[in-house]
């Protein structure tokens, strides 16, 4: 079937008549801006375009007592894709203070390693994930960083050159996503996509809601993702379980649903959640993605959110509440950061 | 030696050279063991190990070697011409491993040690030839013999070192000499084979068995003769001998009657006479066990490996004593009945070396092996020094 381009319409199309054409605008989007890693694998190619570019690349492991894998995932990425092929110009762990030997063991394998904590100290320092991740624009060099979690058993240097190779080769590219579970280029036949239990419960019917053009991300909470620095920096960072999910929004926001894309990382396997931290996730989530709501004028005269989670368990004979404190705090786009515009020469 | 330098003509001290070789392999350690993880990942249980001998030969393509192919058996090859081409080195190590293709082999990295299934056989040794080609260059140092890298396929169980034996059966030309990689021990020192029968005896009932005759009491019993009568075979401490009862199994519960019993075993012997004598006995045995308990009986040896190798005064062998003392590693000499035995019997003389120090296990229910990161570069080290000891031999034999 031949399709036309159709013109940009506004995001949050609800109306029945516009249903088609988001329909038709996500099929493009999907066919030009789906990827699989395979499609990157000649390893000395994305060399070269990276010379040609210009551009230098960092790879961020956030951790938290992560020792058991991260030896595996700072070996594999810095002896392929830094010693054998310069595809990587830095390997940094960026550590929210493990108890365990997590920062010993990375450093063994050739990983910068960094706490948190000492990264702009006079900011302060924040507990969650999403404070590794903003700290790291100001600390890593690159044009690009790659963000990896560091739970992954089965790494590999797809899950780094898989979501990098978009970049260099699709200029208008900022942002790209990865996915899993769903070998598209080697298999036939109808599938159903593939989001864990938070994505198919909670984010797609968000977005198909207020975002519909963001339901056709596969996988909007992986943790593995690559971004040009001119779009990181000017990103506002939650701190914890909603920087995914307000990542997505801010960049088709600011720069376009053609500015996002995703690439295809065959198996990822790693630790299962239990249903109640899901539970919790998924709070912290709708947090950030209400706020998204209202500061993008989506919904307005929101009321003020709650920042406490209850869950429930049984006692004896009879049911008790049990209260989690969420509070989804935000780190400002880094390029608000005086220093960090004075580490890169930045304005904002 | 300067850049690009050709091993001289004259004969130069490989011990001297150790710290260079040293040096250059303790920068190889991240290399090393990212291409174990790597190919440790890559499941090839024997029969089915294309996906690793696509990945090794594309190792060794990248690594600069040339002729870089997998053959129909999924064996996977590589070769660094030498400067004159005269003789060939034949590095050889098995790539295929115990595990099925539906286990989880992911290979979890420590700092001082890897945990696998049965990473230690042989993903280890894997990791360490497809680090060669990278360790010559960062030595700049040419050999004068060619160097044919090998990951050869069908070594294990029942796969009776077949793919081994196909390659050298249809290789223009066949190898001069041979250096057997085995992941572990460091400081293992093969250099004759034992040979070997490795066979199953398979008790089983037959169709027209007489269920309700009292006294009749399935495979099981005659199996415990079979096993009783092989206890009395007269098993000779010279030459060295030994049978090994590997496993039994048989029957499916506490009540029914077993309709099959069968009885895995080894036996190794350093004569060849001997070992034809005991299979002989153990058809023996097969036989009058089937015609007393009017059951079927059966012999089935899968795997033949005849006993050969070298004198321990030949220079391979001297030599890479030499090396190893000279770096303070204790040599442990065995005859072994590994891959070894293929290249033995077509004639090519050969040693078999030992990468690094682990823990090989072979229980069933618990397959994780261990591997040791910190010896692995002085393995190397090791293995680089003999394959330019051996070199410089061959070259002294063909001038």
């Amino acid at each position: 079937m031949k399709r036309t381009k159709p013109k940009r319409k506004s995001a949050t199309a609800k109306a029945p008549g516009g249903a088609g054409i988001v329909t038709e605008r996500i099929r493009e989007w999907l066919d030009t801006h789906t990827f699989h890693h395979s499609q990157f694998s000649n390893i000395v190619q994305l060399v070269e375009q990276k010379r040609k570019s210009g551009v230098t690349i960092s790879l961020c492991i956030p951790t938290l007592n992560e020792e058991k894998t991260i030896g595996k995932e700072v070996v594999l990425f810095k002896s392929e894709l830094m010693n054998r092929f310069p595809l990587l110009d830095e390997i940094a762990v960026i550590d929210s203070g493990s108890k365990d030997r997590t920062l010993e063991v990375a450093a063994s394998f050739g990983a910068d390693v960094y706490r948190s904590a000492d990264i702009l100290p006079e900011m302060g320092d924040k507990r969650g994930k999403g404070e590794n991740l903003w700290k790291a624009i100001y600390q890593l060099k690159g044009d690009i960083i790659v963000y990896i979690d560091a739970d992954i058993k089965n790494i590999h240097p797809r899950f780094a050159y898989g979501l990098v190779g978009p970049l260099l080769f699709h200029p208008t590219i900022q942002y790209v996503k990865a996915f899993y579970d769903r070998p598209l280029m080697f298999s036939s036949g109808v599938r159903p996509s593939g989001g864990g239990r938070v994505t198919e419960i909670l984010i797609r019917p968000l977005f198909s809601l207020f975002y519909p053009e963001l339901a056709a991300v596969i996988q909007p909470l992986s943790g593995e993702y690559a971004v040009r620095r001119e779009v990181l920096e000017r990103l506002p960072f939650p701190i914890g379980y909603g920087v995914e999910t307000s990542h997505l929004l801010d960049v088709h926001t600011q720069w376009g649903l053609d500015a996002i894309g995703q690439t295809d990382l065959d198996q990822r396997v790693h630790r299962n959640q239990a249903t109640r931290d899901l539970g919790k996730m998924s709070f912290g989530i709708l947090q950030a993605f209400l706020s998204r709501l209202e500061s993008h004028t989506v919904l307005k005269d929101m009321p003020e959110l709650g920042s406490v989670m209850r869950q429930f368990q049984s006692h004896d004979n009879h049911y008790e509440p049990v209260e989690h404190l969420i509070r989804e705090e935000e780190r400002p786009p880094m390029i608000e950061v005086p220093a960090y515009r004075k580490k890169f020469g930045r304005t904002r | 030696m300067g850049p690009e330098e050709t091993m001289p003509e004259t004969p130069i001290n490989v011990i001297e050279m150790l710290p260079r070789i040293r040096a250059a392999s303790d920068e190889m350690r991240e290399i090393l063991v990212a291409n174990i993880v790597m190919i440790g990942e890559i499941p090839a249980p024997t029969g089915a190990e294309e996906s690793r001998a696509r990945f090794f030969s594309q190792r060794l393509n990248e690594g600069g070697l040339l002729h870089c192919f997998t053959d129909p058996m999924s064996n996977a090859f590589g070769l660094l011409p030498g400067t004159d081409g005269r003789r060939t080195i034949a590095v050889v190590t098995n790539g295929d491993t115990l595990v099925y293709e539906t286990t989880d082999q992911t290979v979890e990295v420590r700092t001082d040690m890897l945990v696998g299934p049965f990473v230690v056989d042989n993903s280890l040794a894997l990791g360490a030839l497809a680090a060669l080609p990278e360790l010559f260059d960062k030595l700049q140092i040419r050999l004068r013999s060619n160097l044919l890298l090998l990951m050869a396929s069908r070594c294990q169980g029942r796969g009776n070192l077949d793919g081994l034996k196909h390659f050298l059966s249809e290789a223009r030309v066949k190898p001069d000499a041979g250096i057997c990689f085995e992941g572990v021990q460091l400081g293992r020192l093969n250099y004759s084979c034992l040979g070997m029968r490795r066979g199953e005896i398979i008790c089983r009932l037959p169709d027209n068995y007489n269920w309700a005759q009292y006294g009749n009491t399935g495979a099981i019993v005659p199996m415990s003769d079979v096993i009783s009568r092989i206890g009395r075979i007269a098993i000779p401490r010279r030459p060295l001998t030994s049978m090994i009862l590997g496993s039994i199994e048989g029957g499916v519960s506490y009540h029914n009657i077993a309709r099959q019993a069968v009885l895995r075993f080894e036996l190794r012997s350093e004569s060849a006479e001997i070992l034809a004598q005991i299979e002989e006995q153990l058809e023996d045995i097969t036989e009058e066990v089937s015609s007393t308990f009017g059951i079927q009986a059966k012999l089935d040896i899968f795997a033949k490996r005849e006993p050969g190798g070298l004198e321990i005064g030949h220079p391979f062998v001297r030599d890479a004593r030499a090396i190893l003392a000279a770096m303070n590693i204790q040599p442990m000499l065995y005859p072994t009945t590994s891959f070894m035995n293929a290249l033995v019997a077509e004639g090519i003389p050969s040693i078999t070396l030992g990468f690094t120090t682990g823990e090989r296990r072979h229980d069933l229910d618990e397959i994780d092996e261990t591997a040791a990161i910190g010896p692995m570069t002085a393995g190397l080290a090791q293995l680089v020094a003999a394959i330019i000891s051996m070199d410089q031999e061959l070259s002294n034999e063909a001038d």
